[in-house]
């Protein structure tokens, strides 16, 4: 626009020029200069009335672009009473250490694959205690937009849909850290696995989803499944103190199955109530025939009232309970049996947005199981409780203060205090957040 | 709980009886504003469902699993665009996997399309504030932008049901009639006002102080989306009372409290607004009547000494 209108003027000014040659009289070159002069005034006004009238084509806009890229960071900085956080802040997104720790900025990437497919990926780095980078691909995968029959599919690598906050990523997480449940079940990182899952919006006349999801379920991501654990200093592998052992598959029965069932209510305009109940069954390393189970049931309630502005004032109060069966091989070298290991937890939250903006929070943990052979197993699946009151500033949809503080009791440990704070900060596309 | 079951089973009932009764177009409405006019252009042909409550902020709805069914079995999306709904719309369409609401699909409107917005940033810079990329998406406050929703409506309608394409038309005329009547009431109601600056919590009006000559360019947030700040605050009572501007406008989702504030520092009137029929009492859907309440109460507080 401004080219063309830069020629315009130029053209005008020769016309002018080339007229102002015809008439000789009393042409002097100062006439010329100040015709010229007015001339360039007149075309800088229009200039700015056409860029007044014309809006100017926007630098990027939804929808322009193939791709949305959105870059979120998590910040922390706190104390607590103990330096070594593993046994009292187990999840790989916590706070790792007294000071600050930065363990999620994740590079977020969607768009539509082609008519059939849309895609996401999510690529988190992780800061570690010597401040070196750790990269991981957490999420990579697509999802159908076209199947018949009120069916989806997934596939790639992603969160398996098990209860409520399993599949959440940490910037939607309402506390600073993972329920301890969660981190027992289904380790530091939560369930996520490369796999396919098929979903089944039901013909009900209320939301009812069936999912059923398949993954490899091997690695300390499929925690309580096909996961070597840790390797001792005589170099063997061990899972709650069974010795473990690398498990081929076998055939489809040795892959990890993870059905859920989600229905949901609108109990008035203000009031939504969503309940799941999910479950997730594979072997796991401790033997050649041991399996695991775990069940889960989740229910989220929110209130928010007709005429809230930007979100608030709401109540939302979420809770899940999981079981584990967990039937960990014989381990004749540790003079270990055949035993099940059955561990349970819970925790509940309310958050109560009080005024724009503000978030206070309350959350309580519970984790524990019955007592096996090893003590070393043991040990790991303590029975431990946890209680954690917060408060959240958001100051705008893309970053946020979050202050925490955490009471800890792991039985046969000291009692742990925390206080962390968190600051949230993102650029570029804010995806749309589920309910 | 089993009153809950009770319902469900109600539901179960009506909804098997509904199906029974006749094939109505099922258009799901993102807005108020479009499920009215789609409610006045369809008549007897459709059934209309509004996803976002009239009084609440259109920007943050929460995206309920209902509205994932709802959108399941729609066969007409009317969503006005321009990222309005960018923060909830998107993962309900993914649950709702209807094919005949993909993007480009004669059954997924965006009302926007075709409208030359204001405010298109020269540049995406969130720093200034929420922006949207694609200009000001409150258009259905000038209600000339409500003749093109109809008639964008109307074609919608149209497209996915053609058998009824004449009744469509038909209703459409009439609407648009009345539309006529109707606004050359409101400019005459509002023409002695004509330049009057008028302070607004949001900047969601351009479009209506476009249409009827007044001045909005004084908002409680000082950038778009950012909650009032004291001494932004004290800055806009300064200039109400400067200029003696006469009229706050709220809207049923903003902080009252902060705008009676200001009301009460300066001596101006708050002056009730809404963007969505059903927003005010008595308008519910019904974007004319709306629009009667927005201009009586504007024009009466200008009118005020």
């Amino acid at each position: 626009m401004k080219v063309r209108l830069c020629w315009c003027a130029a053209g005008v000014a020769v016309a002018t020029l080339a007229a102002a040659e015809a008439p000789p009289a009393d042409n002097t070159w100062s006439n010329t200069l100040q015709e010229l002069n007015a001339l360039k005034q007149r075309t800088e006004q229009l200039e700015k009335q056409v860029r007044e009238q014309v809006a100017p084509a926007p630098a990027a806009a939804a929808g322009r672009a193939y791709m949305n890229a959105g870059f979120d960071v998590l910040l922390n900085a706190g104390w607590s009473t103990t330096p070594d956080l593993g046994l009292y802040q187990p999840g790989d997104h916590d706070p790792s250490q007294r000071g600050f720790s930065l363990r999620n900025a994740e590079l977020a990437l969607d768009g539509a694959v082609d008519p059939y497919f849309k895609a996401f990926a999510n690529l988190v780095f992780k800061t570690a205690p010597d401040e070196s980078t750790e990269l991981e691909l957490e999420e990579a995968y697509a999802q159908s937009t076209a199947l018949p029959g009120n069916l989806q599919l997934k596939a790639g690598r992603f969160f398996a849909e098990f209860g409520r906050e399993n599949n959440q990523h940490p910037h939607v997480w309402d506390f600073v850290d993972q329920p301890l449940a969660l981190n027992r079940m289904f380790g530091s990182d939560g369930l996520r696995q490369n796999g396919a899952r098929l979903s089944w919006l039901t013909p009900l006349p209320f939301y009812t989803e069936a999912l059923l999801g398949v993954f490899n379920g091997q690695g300390g991501d499929a925690y309580s499944f096909r996961n070597p654990g840790d390797a001792g200093p005589d170099g063997v592998t061990r899972l709650y103190g069974h010795a473990t052992a690398a498990r081929d598959l076998r055939g489809p029965g040795d892959l990890l199955y993870v059905p859920r069932l989600a229905t949901s209510f609108d109990l008035t305009d203000a009031q939504t109530l969503l309940l799941g109940a999910s479950a997730a069954f594979g072997p796991n390393d401790t033997g050649p025939d041991a399996r695991t189970q775990i069940y889960g049931l989740d229910a989220f309630w929110k209130w928010k009232p007709a005429n809230a502005g930007a979100g608030w004032p709401f109540v939302k109060v979420q809770s899940e309970v999981l079981w584990r069966d967990f039937n960990a091989g014989a381990d004749p070298a540790a003079s270990l049996p055949d035993e099940r290991l059955r561990d349970w937890g819970l925790y509940a939250q309310v958050l109560w947005g009080f005024t724009r903006g503000w978030v206070a929070g309350l959350r309580g943990d519970y984790v524990a199981g019955n007592s096996g052979a090893s003590a070393a197993g043991n040990a790991q699946r303590a029975e431990a409780e946890r209680l954690s009151p917060n408060l959240t500033w958001y100051f705008t949809e893309f970053s946020k203060l979050r202050l925490q503080y955490n009471y800890t009791h792991v039985v046969a440990n000291a009692d742990e205090q925390a206080v962390w704070a968190q600051l949230e900060f993102m650029i570029g596309a804010h995806a749309a957040h589920k309910f | 709980m089993m009153n809950t079951i009770c319902k469900l089973v109600a539901g179960c009932l009506f909804l098997a009886g509904a199906a029974g009764t006749a094939a109505r177009v099922n258009v799901v409405a993102t807005t108020a504003d479009f499920g009215a006019i789609a409610g006045a252009v369809g008549g007897q042909f459709v059934s209309v469902t509004v996803l976002a409550k009239p009084a609440e902020d259109p920007h943050f709805v929460d995206a309920k699993p209902s509205y994932i069914l709802k959108l399941n079995r729609a066969d007409l999306l009317i969503e006005g665009g321009a990222e309005l709904e960018l923060g909830w719309l998107p993962p309900l369409l993914d649950g709702a996997r209807n094919p005949k609401l993909a993007a480009g699909q004669p059954g997924h409107m965006a009302v926007a399309e075709g409208l030359a917005l204001l405010e298109v940033p020269a540049d995406l810079d969130r720093s200034k504030g929420d922006l949207h990329a694609q200009g000001n998406p409150h258009f259905m406050t000038d209600p000339e932008n409500a003749r093109h929703a109809a008639r964008r409506i109307a074609a919608g309608l149209a497209a996915v049901d053609p058998a009824h394409q004449a009744a469509y038309a038909a209703n459409l005329a009439a609407w648009l009639k009345q539309l006529d009547a109707h606004a050359a009431v409101w400019r005459q109601r509002l023409a002695p006002f004509a330049g009057a600056r008028v302070v607004a919590y949001h900047d969601a009006w351009p479009y209506f102080a476009r249409r009827f000559g007044l001045k909005m360019d004084v908002f409680l947030e000082p950038k778009p989306g950012i909650p009032p700040s004291p001494a932004h605050l004290a800055e806009v009572i300064a200039t109400i009372k400067r200029e003696h501007l006469k009229a706050i406008i709220i809207e049923p989702y903003q902080n009252r409290r902060t705008a009676e504030t200001v009301a009460a520092a300066t001596g101006a009137r708050l002056v009730d607004f809404a963007q969505y029929p059903g927003g005010l009492k008595g308008t519910d859907g019904d974007y004319l009547a709306l629009f009667d309440r927005l201009v009586n109460n504007l024009a009466a507080a200008l009118a005020a000494p």
